[in-house]
């Protein structure tokens, strides 16, 4: 456990220095490891509507892919575009549906917090499992 | 030929009754064929055939392979009816009709044409656990909950009927099985706040003869106040609709995806059922009866006989769906129990039931890391919850830590084989825990209604995640574990030869002594095993199956492997994920010793 607390505020002083660099480019604020609240609302959306096939943490699965590294290199409009309309992927060798979220509501609302989770966990300045929050 | 079938029939009569299916009751009492997913309607996956045994098994060798080309997880296994066998693939559902006597030819492929989206409301891959055989038809359940019956000579569509809407999130995973003039079938969609049922459908047809769902009023879950029992006691009026808020039921869960059981003597068909509505328990107070819940009911009729609610209330997501063992004669204290069912739940218990009136006789925990729940007590059937593992004591943006086991349950739908011979159980078990925190959620029709969020990991000081154990129902006491790295995802078959064979999630196919646990044989098919392992014999000679393929919920951890695995291993060394194991591809692998 502590290795891994350890480990985490590395990752989080990293991170933290990043932020520094270029302030407006950041969508999620991570301090000491902890989170502010809308990454952390991200960090709960995701475990609701995403987690069942995209794997804990956004690490993927055997059958949907590893979300930390596509947010490597979709745009978040790209990521809106994808989360709202979805996408098929479908041939005789795969079969992956993402489904439309367009209209769910737990979903387009909070839509900026969960791109905020996985673009923290994806950058590397969040670790796996759950943050803790700013201030508690 | 034509004698045998009529001693059939007038054996099936005097012992059932008019609703015996003589063909099948006959064929899958015959070692050499494999009629049934679970081997039997008592779902005992034994097998008779003893070529293959203690001595020899180390010889086996692969005979021949078969790939599905399809890339998913591969649940469930082969049926042998005569000299053909039939397997099935996930979505997009493909079943093949494979040649014994030129081993590996097909001789019809089907393939349904299914809208794709249904894939996006699977809950956790697109895995199917197969067809079931009878009166000449081939009959499968799809993804998106079309029942086919197909003609198994030629894999001609006979009829199909629409069990779902998969626009709900209704969708199938589960093996449907053939009662008399019946096909019985369930429904998936637990994590999209769909109503679970069982349905039954004429054989001859696909005509809807009844549909008894899992919550709701007594007229749609086909109860009787006064007949249908509960903990020995009538279940009165309402009996569901009372343990909801308003109209919570509606949206009730109750799914019914796992396996069904039969005996044929008493009539009784033997389920179980999923989780109720939302995983956050603070939003649906109440027993949310009855999910989670071992249902007995009249086969012809649907009519509940008895039923027992095994996790009222659930918190922690322990569905009550794997397969119900029915077994005789097991001795239980002084008594002897002429009809027992044997279930290892979720949650973590192994319970043995009268199953002519659903009496309650024994509830432990097959897994000692179990910590949710001290007991269960055997006046009220109730689990005495710890305060300290209780999701809803926790309460809503709680974070509920190191309850065991995880979501995915001691066990899940890896079903579980009995051997007459030793009177022992052999159990594929899950070995970890979980992190749970329950959050408000809002339902949306087709949409996931989760509401909870968790990390799973190894119980804390293991190193490994899993364990294939012998179980004395009886006692309720684990005989030997052998540990295993990851979970066993795999059904096991026991043998007159004195073995247990399962799979792994690396993929190997091992056999086990049934004694001590001794490993015999293994060997490393190409993906890993979620798939069940079957017997049967081809011109006088026994040959073993099981299908490769790795995926289903324990695919979930394959990307990255489970979180907090540094700490189970200890200095051991980094947990590897599943991913350095193996990868994916349905692959058929038919076993035999050298000639």
């Amino acid at each position: 456990m502590k290795m891994l607390m350890a480990s985490a505020l590395v990752l989080a002083a990293l991170g933290g220095a990043a932020l520094a660099e270029d302030k407006d480019e950041k969508p999620y604020k991570v301090v000491d490891g902890k989170v502010d609240q809308a990454t952390f609302n991200g960090y709960r959306r995701y475990g609701n509507s995403c987690l069942q096939c995209h794997g804990p943490d956004g690490a993927g699965s055997s059958y949907a892919p590893n979300l930390t590294d596509s947010l490597k290199h979709l745009s978040q409009e790209q990521f809106a575009e994808t989360v709202i309309n979805g996408r098929q992927n479908v041939s005789s060798s795969q079969q992956n549906v993402m489904p439309s979220f367009g209209h769910v509501e737990d979903v387009v609302t909070y839509l900026d917090d969960i791109y905020a989770y996985l673009k923290a966990r994806s950058d590397g300045a969040l670790g796996r499992g759950r943050p803790e929050r700013i201030g508690r | 030929m034509l004698k045998r079938a009529a001693l059939a029939l007038t054996l099936a009569v005097a012992a059932t009754g008019a609703s015996a299916n003589p063909e099948l009751l006959r064929l899958q009492r015959d070692p050499n064929q494999w009629v049934i997913p679970n081997g039997n309607y008592a779902s005992q996956r034994y097998s008779e055939l003893n070529q293959i045994n203690r001595e020899n098994v180390n010889q086996l060798r692969p005979a021949w392979q078969f790939s599905t080309g399809v890339l998913r997880g591969h649940e469930g296994g082969p049926l042998v009816v005569g000299e053909v066998m039939y397997i099935h693939t996930p979505f997009p559902n493909r079943v093949f009709a494979l040649d014994l006597n030129t081993p590996g030819r097909v001789l019809w492929r089907y393939e349904p044409t299914q809208d794709p989206s249904v894939i996006g409301v699977m809950c956790c891959d697109t895995v199917n656990r197969g067809p079931a055989y009878a009166d000449g038809k081939i009959i499968l359940s799809q993804a998106d909950t079309t029942l086919v019956a197909l003609d198994a000579r030629t894999g001609r569509e006979v009829w199909k009927v629409k069990n779902g809407d998969a626009g709900k999130g209704e969708t199938s995973t589960m093996s449907p099985l053939v009662v008399g003039d019946k096909v019985l079938v369930g429904i998936s969609g637990g994590e999209f706040g769909i109503r679970g049922h069982i349905t039954a459908y004429n054989l001859a047809d696909g005509k809807q003869a009844w549909r008894a769902y899992s919550v709701g009023p007594d007229n749609e879950i086909l109860f009787d106040p006064q007949k249908t029992t509960a903990m020995g006691q009538p279940v009165g009026e309402n009996s569901s609709l009372r343990t909801w808020e308003g109209d919570q039921w509606k949206i009730g869960g109750g799914a019914t995806w796992g396996w069904i059981s039969y005996d044929p003597e008493l009539n009784l068909i033997y389920y179980g059922s999923g989780n109720p509505g939302t995983w956050n328990p603070v939003q649906r107070p109440g027993d949310n009866k009855w999910s989670m819940t071992i249902f007995a009911r009249d086969a012809n009729t649907g009519m509940a006989r008895w039923v027992y609610q095994m996790t009222p209330h659930d918190e922690w997501d322990y569905d009550g769906v794997n397969e119900m063992i029915l077994a005789d004669n097991i001795q239980v204290g002084n008594q002897r129990v002429a009809k027992a069912l044997v279930h290892f739940d979720r949650n973590g218990f192994g319970y043995t039931l009268n199953r002519e009136n659903g009496q309650l006789l024994v509830a432990q925990k097959f897994d000692p890391a179990v910590n949710w729940a001290t007991h269960v007590d055997m006046e009220t059937g109730r689990p005495q919850v710890v305060r300290e593992f209780s999701t809803r004591q926790g309460g809503e943006d709680q974070n509920t830590q190191n309850i065991c086991p995880a979501a995915l349950g001691s066990k899940d739908q890896q079903p579980a084989a009995y051997s007459p011979r030793s009177g022992m159980f052999y159990v594929p078990t899950n070995h970890v825990c979980m992190d749970y925190e329950p959050f408000r959620v809002s339902y949306t029709a087709g949409q996931p209604y989760i509401g909870a969020t968790l990390s799973m990991y190894p119980p804390k000081g293991s190193d490994h995640m899993g364990n294939f154990i012998a179980w004395d129902a009886g006692q309720g006491r684990i005989v030997w574990s052998k540990p295993e790295r990851f979970s066993v995802w795999s059904g096991a078959l026991a043998t007159a030869g004195d073995i247990v064979f399962y799979g792994t999630l690396e993929g190997y196919l091992k056999a086990v002594d049934l004694k001590d646990g001794k490993e015999l044989f293994s060997y490393r098919t190409p993906s890993g095993i979620i798939g069940n392992v079957n017997t049967f014999t081809h011109k006088g000679k026994q040959y073993v199956a099981v299908l490769s393929g790795v995926g289903g919920w324990a695919g979930i951890g394959m990307a990255a492997g489970l979180q907090g695995e540094s700490e189970g291993l200890g200095a051991v060394g980094a947990y590897k994920s599943l991913s350095d194991y193996t990868q994916l591809g349905g692959v058929l692998t038919v076993f035999a010793l050298p000639n």
